[in-house]
């Protein structure tokens, strides 16, 4: 893994979420607790809502257009409706977020 | 008494709770927030025994609003427990581009607002520019990143945000009343100015349209309102819980008061009352149906209870009165708007 540092942990509000655009397409990083962050990709499977947009809460989301709802842990959606999401490993490190380069199509420049 | 008549099989209908994360209904929770004071969100899970850590996109905009319409000085509201239009201010569409509707007082205008919108709307290319039925101006199709700078623009010409997209006060629709109209009983335009003036920038339960006319011919359609004033040659005839939505409901009379002021203040203290007792996502018409339009009548026709209700909602506006767009256009805020950081944009190896 080559991790890529994103930008600081305080730039995403907590329970809230950014998105960061990357070759292999926008991906959303959601601030689940004081230091927890998860990346999955920020477009919903159902009809393409942005999920960095969606209210979260535990370790999910819900998207903000027809209310589907996902484990960031799996990218899976929960409940009656069917569908997955691509997740991203994602760290923290002093107060820094660093997402995975391999997984999301860019080597880091070191 | 129940069961007695109606036999064993009866079981009373358990109350629907707001979400899976609880079994309180809103009703319960209130009434628990008031009576055990709690002043956050993390107090009412915990002393509430939510199962969730942090409540669902069902019941945290719901608890966010009953704190702060219950402790405006105490609580701070939290923007991450509010569906991305009243965090974003501004309406989300099926694209994920954003609409938006500066605030027309009155559905009035200048030549130099329409100039201001004209130039933004070409400045960030906006594909469809309407009119919308609030009587103002609707810019759709506008990229997420581009709000803030459009804020900036429209601010600098003296437009804020028209809350389009808010659970909170909308429009005040209004003819043109004795200004032009040979029919007009009193200054129609006026007081639905005066009104939105008052109003704007508050949260309440559920959206808030009003329209005034200035005389029974009722141009400004104000008996589909949730308040609708028509103007009569004798004062004022305040109708409430009125819709013209998935439901369409007629006004029903609150009251008929003599003077402009009578009218504000009635007006002002339905909208508190409303904002105090309301289910979240309960438009005034179905909390009407609830409570009964006898017991809004009864409570308001207590001039000490008007006036205290109108005093709670003037000191929540001293907060929550404020323009988002002029707040959120600062450079630090505005940076939210944007992402986080672009990797396509590193040169490729
Ligand atoms: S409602 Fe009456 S006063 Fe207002 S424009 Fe119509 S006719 Fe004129
Ligand atoms: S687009 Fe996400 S739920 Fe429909």
């Amino acid at each position: 893994m080559s991790w890529i540092d994103i930008g600081a942990l305080d730039d995403i509000p907590l329970r809230g979420a950014r998105m960061v655009k990357t070759r292999a397409g926008c991906v959303a990083l959601f601030r689940t607790a004081e230091a927890e962050i998860f990346a999955t990709s920020n477009t919903c499977a159902h009809k393409g809502g942005p999920l960095a947009e969606g209210i979260v809460h535990g370790r999910r989301v819900t998207c903000p257009l027809h209310n589907w709802v996902y484990s960031l842990e799996t990218g899976e959606v929960q409940g009656a409706d069917e569908g997955r999401i691509a997740t991203y490993p994602v760290r923290v490190e002093e107060g820094r977020v660093l997402i995975d380069g391999d997984a999301i199509g860019k080597r880091s420049a070191a | 008494m129940l069961a007695v008549t109606l036999g064993d099989a009866f079981a009373m209908p358990a109350a629907q709770p707001i979400c899976g994360c609880t079994d309180l209904t809103h009703e319960d929770v209130r009434r628990l927030i008031k009576a055990r004071e709690l002043k956050s969100q993390p107090a009412v899970w915990q002393e509430l025994g939510w199962r969730t850590p942090n409540g669902c996109h069902v019941c945290r905009p719901a608890v966010n609003f009953y704190l702060l319409a219950d402790g405006p000085l105490e609580y701070q509201d939290d923007p991450q427990s509010r569906f991305v239009n009243e965090r974003k201010h501004a309406n989300i569409q099926k694209d994920g581009t954003f609409s938006v509707v500066p605030r027309m007082w009155g559905g009035i205008t200048s030549a130099s607002e329409l100039r201001a919108i004209a130039d933004a709307a070409e400045k960030y290319d906006v594909p469809t520019v309407k009119v919308t039925g609030g009587q103002r101006i609707d810019l759709l199709g506008v990229k997420g990143e581009d709000l803030p700078a459009m804020w900036a623009d429209l601010n600098a010409a003296g437009l804020v945000s028209g809350h389009a997209y808010s659970k909170g006060l909308r429009t005040v629709k209004t003819c043109v009343g004795t200004d032009h109209c040979r029919f007009g009983t009193q200054d129609s335009t006026g007081l639905g100015i005066r009104l939105e003036k008052r109003l704007w920038g508050s949260w309440t339960p559920h959206k808030v349209k009003l329209a005034v006319s200035g005389c029974p011919r009722n141009c400004a359609e104000a008996t589909c309102k949730d308040v609708g004033i028509v103007c009569v040659d004798s004062g004022y005839e305040i109708g409430v819980g009125g819709a013209a939505g998935m439901d369409v409901k007629e006004v029903e009379r609150l009251v008929k008061v003599a003077t402009e002021g009578e009218a504000v203040e009635w007006t002002v203290a339905f909208v508190q009352l409303y904002r105090e007792h309301a289910r979240y996502l309960d438009r005034p018409y179905k909390w009407l149906g609830k409570v009964g339009l006898d017991w809004v009548k009864e409570t308001l026709g207590d001039a000490a209870t008007r006036r205290a209700l109108v005093e709670r909602f003037d000191l929540s506006q001293t907060i929550y009165q404020t323009d988002p767009w002029a707040e959120l256009a600062v450079r630090e805020k505005a940076r939210a708007f944007a992402p986080i950081a672009d990797l396509t944009l590193e040169a490729a190896q």
